[in-house]
């Protein structure tokens, strides 16, 4: 009876103090210092929402740099992430990849030619944990590079040039793995106007 | 690899050298004599149970008073969510069967996750319902451990003296206020300077740059990843959890976050070490825990490095180069890679936390045996903050019991002779939980009911059921996430998450209270010493030979037959 009594206490001190002072409190120190991450790294172009530098969207267009596979519905949806979570020896993953790495060549391959799966490197064909990684491999990026020039009549130097500015490298120069973030370059190639 | 190796390392030494000074602060806050004022005046508002010494029993009372009160307060705000405030995107109530699981999984610091937290629970849930457990759940363990540590500590028997273990609402107001709250500010900013929501706005609109429209789940997650992490709790904010960039934006976020798993339950080994004047037992403890915590990285992070046989029949490139990473990364993400996720993924199941940056269910079989057979273990590589030391202590006794048998003496550990009652506890302890995981894996992969959770086919669906029931019942958390709510699965795991909780609490806490009222014998040449390698390669085959056979033919139907069909 008073140990009911003293958790009935607790329930509504914890409660308020951890569940509505502390949220608030960082709220409030977030909002103020750092509004842009604090509301989901949103990217504005003029005056309208196109995105978050950490979500992936659905690029279907040959004008732009494709994103990694999603297994989100529909694809790389920020408000219901999930994994594939296909296991190692399923048969629908052998599948997927298949599907995937023959997409894959169809699209590239009249830009790259001589193009073989073997040149096609993992994440391009492999679910992200997401759904909504927003970075590529480097060497996704470079295997698009060339459809990408073709198709907005830009001449590849320019293309890669933009490739590299947008790769996020280790963080500290050590920490994670590099790679490129694909809506920030998409907004780059826009933003140099052409067709 | 060389770099990712050069990663982990570096992982490894900041944890050492942050661990060390918070274990000493942590021993220092639970066995301060006076309280704060606020303390004072907390524990006079909650009244005489939180004003005396308590015996065991009496402790485990309060804890379990508590916690079921609580689970009551949080089952209905779920149930009620969408009748209260701070719901911007008008979620509905979470489905009754889904809220019981999730209850009693928030509430004994397990955070399985049968929900897509972005799509099912409002703000109000997650940061006044579940982010409250990640605090509270954690704060109850650690005060459960200290309490056993003073009861070994004790130097009882005496006339007059108290045989009290400490005040359970004392040690939980010194566990969040002193070690949870400030490290979770700490850790919190740092999360939302790398990108984490922290916001009470509702979803964001975009309109992407193909024209279609794209709904941005964000909400109050910075505050809530922080306590995630620290409290080895592992239930996120969104449903693939810290892979998600809005959880664990960048590679630094990333390495704070792992950091946070492992920190408190490697400080809490320290502690004790100073709590019971025993430091050089206790850094042999140490070892033990990092030698697993070692073996399994240097398992997960080849394997998943390797791939898988899919990938490399496939003919796509997997080898790691300067331009990709290479490797299994199905279902991980691109800023973490391999060296990362296989860290992680040892990490969160080393302890109970349960969080994950990548899929587990998508690791390859050897990469995903190692967070299996963690879990499986008990997670006492070092465990769960507060559960896992006591999860330590059954083996601790058992090794030294088996030591005393073989030389032929009474056990004795820390001046205190282990008998009957000692031995009984600890191998129920130790043994209760894994036979239950056995049981209850059997019951769901002969029933139809049971089969219908399986996502993936053949001896993969096994080890998602074998690994649903061991990461529940050992309040992990982490999944192999095919593995599907039905109601079937989320009573089941309902009774393995309350069960898994408190049976070894309980043992742990008898224990305390057992060796608390025993004489200090003092040392002598027959005393076997358990501060040296001996010991430590002991305990290492004590775990090994009782959980590890256990699941050793468990895992000749789940991830060995896996690996040789592979």
């Amino acid at each position: 009876m008073r140990a009911l009594l003293a958790s009935l206490v607790a329930i509504v001190v914890l409660t308020v103090v951890l569940g509505f002072g502390y949220p608030a409190l960082m709220t409030g120190i977030a909002q103020v210092t750092m509004s842009h991450q604090a509301n989901g790294s949103l990217i504005e172009r003029n005056g309208t929402v196109v995105g978050s530098s950490l979500a992936a969207q659905n690029f279907t267009s040959p004008r732009y740099f494709h994103e990694r596979p999603s297994a989100t519905t529909p694809p790389y949806n920020p408000a219901f992430t999930t994994f594939s979570n296909l296991g190692p020896t399923n048969p629908a993953l052998a599948k997927l990849v298949k599907q995937n790495a023959a997409a894959i060549l169809k699209l590239e391959g009249p830009y790259n030619p001589g193009l073989t799966i073997h040149q096609i490197p993992v994440d391009a064909v492999v679910p992200s944990g997401s759904g909504i990684d927003p970075e590529i491999s480097i060497a996704y990026a470079d295997l698009q590079a060339r459809r990408v020039a073709a198709v907005r009549h830009l001449p590849l130097t320019t293309v890669q040039q933009l490739i590299k500015e947008h790769t996020v490298g280790r963080q500290l120069d050590w920490f994670g793995e590099s790679g490129v973030n694909v809506l920030n370059l998409n907004l780059a190639l826009d933003g140099l106007g052409g067709k | 690899m060389g770099q990712g190796i050069g990663q982990i390392l570096v992982y490894a030494a900041v944890l050492l050298a942050l661990s060390y000074p918070l274990g000493i602060w942590m021993a220092h806050v639970y066995t301060r004599e006076r309280g704060d004022v606020v303390e004072r005046g907390f524990l006079r508002l909650l009244g005489r149970d939180a004003l005396e010494d308590q015996n065991w029993k009496q402790y485990g009372l309060s804890v379990i008073v508590f916690t079921i009160a609580f689970s009551v307060f949080l089952y209905g705000l779920l149930r009620l969510q969408g009748h209260l405030f701070l719901n911007p995107d008008h979620l509905p109530a979470v489905p009754w069967t889904v809220a019981l699981n999730t209850t009693a999984s928030f509430v004994t610091n397990t955070n399985w996750q049968y929900y897509a937290g972005e799509a099912t629970m409002s703000y109000l849930s997650q940061m006044a319902g579940l982010a409250v457990q990640q605090f509270v759940s954690a704060g109850v363990g650690l005060a459960v451990v200290a309490a056993v540590i003073r009861g070994i500590a004790k130097r009882g028997g005496g006339v007059g003296l108290s045989n009290g273990l400490g005040n359970f609402w004392r040690d939980l107001y010194r566990s969040i206020v002193y070690i949870l709250l400030p490290l979770a500010l700490v850790l919190a900013v740092i999360l939302i300077s790398q990108g984490v929501p922290q916001t009470f706005h509702g979803h964001a609109t975009a309109t992407t740059l193909q024209g279609a429209h794209q709904t941005i789940a964000r909400g109050p997650v910075g505050s809530m990843i922080a306590i995630k992490q620290l409290g080895t709790n592992g239930g996120g904010f969104y449903d693939s959890n810290s892979a998600v960039p809005f959880e664990n934006p960048t590679p630094l976020s990333n390495f704070f976050e792992m950091l946070a798993i492992l920190l408190i339950p490697f400080a809490q080994v320290v502690m004790f070490g100073r709590m019971v004047l025993a430091r050089r037992h206790a850094w042999v403890l140490y070892a033990v825990c990092f030698t697993i915590f070692a073996l399994g990285v240097s398992v997960a992070f080849p394997s998943e490095q390797h791939g898988s046989a899919v990938l490399r029949n496939s003919g796509v490139n997997i080898t790691h180069s300067a331009s990709q990473v290479g490797g299994n990364m199905t279902d991980k993400e691109t800023r973490f890679g391999i060296a990362n996720t296989a860290l992680w993924a040892t990490a969160t199941t080393d302890v109970s936390n349960g969080s994950v940056n990548g899929g587990h269910d998508a690791f390859t079989p050897a990469g995903g045996a190692v967070p299996l057979i963690n879990i499986f273990l008990g997670e006492v590589e070092p465990g769960g903050v507060g559960s896992g030391l006591y999860g330590l202590i059954f083996y601790v006794l058992i090794a030294v019991f088996v030591a005393g048998l073989m030389v032929g003496r009474t056990p004795e550990w820390l001046g205190k002779k282990i008998e009957a009652r000692e031995m009984k506890l600890a191998a129920l302890g130790a043994l209760a939980v894994p036979t239950m995981v056995l049981v209850m894996t059997a019951a769901a992969i002969v029933t139809p009911a049971g089969l219908a959770s399986v996502f993936n086919p053949g001896a993969h669906g096994f080890t998602e059921t074998l690994y649903a029931y061991a990461s529940q019942s050992n309040n992990n958390g982490s999944a192999f996430a095919g593995y599907a709510a039905t109601d079937f699965s989320t009573t089941l795991g309902t009774v393995a998450l309350y069960f898994g909780r408190f049976f070894p609490l309980l043992a742990g806490l008898a224990i305390g209270g057992s060796l608390a009222v025993k004489k200090v014998v003092p040392a002598s040449a027959g005393t076997f010493r358990t501060d040296g390698g001996t010991f430590g390669i002991m305990l290492l085959g004590v775990i090994a030979l009782t959980a590890g056979l256990m699941i050793l033919p468990a895992l000749t139907l789940g991830p060995i037959v896996e690996g040789l069909m592979h």
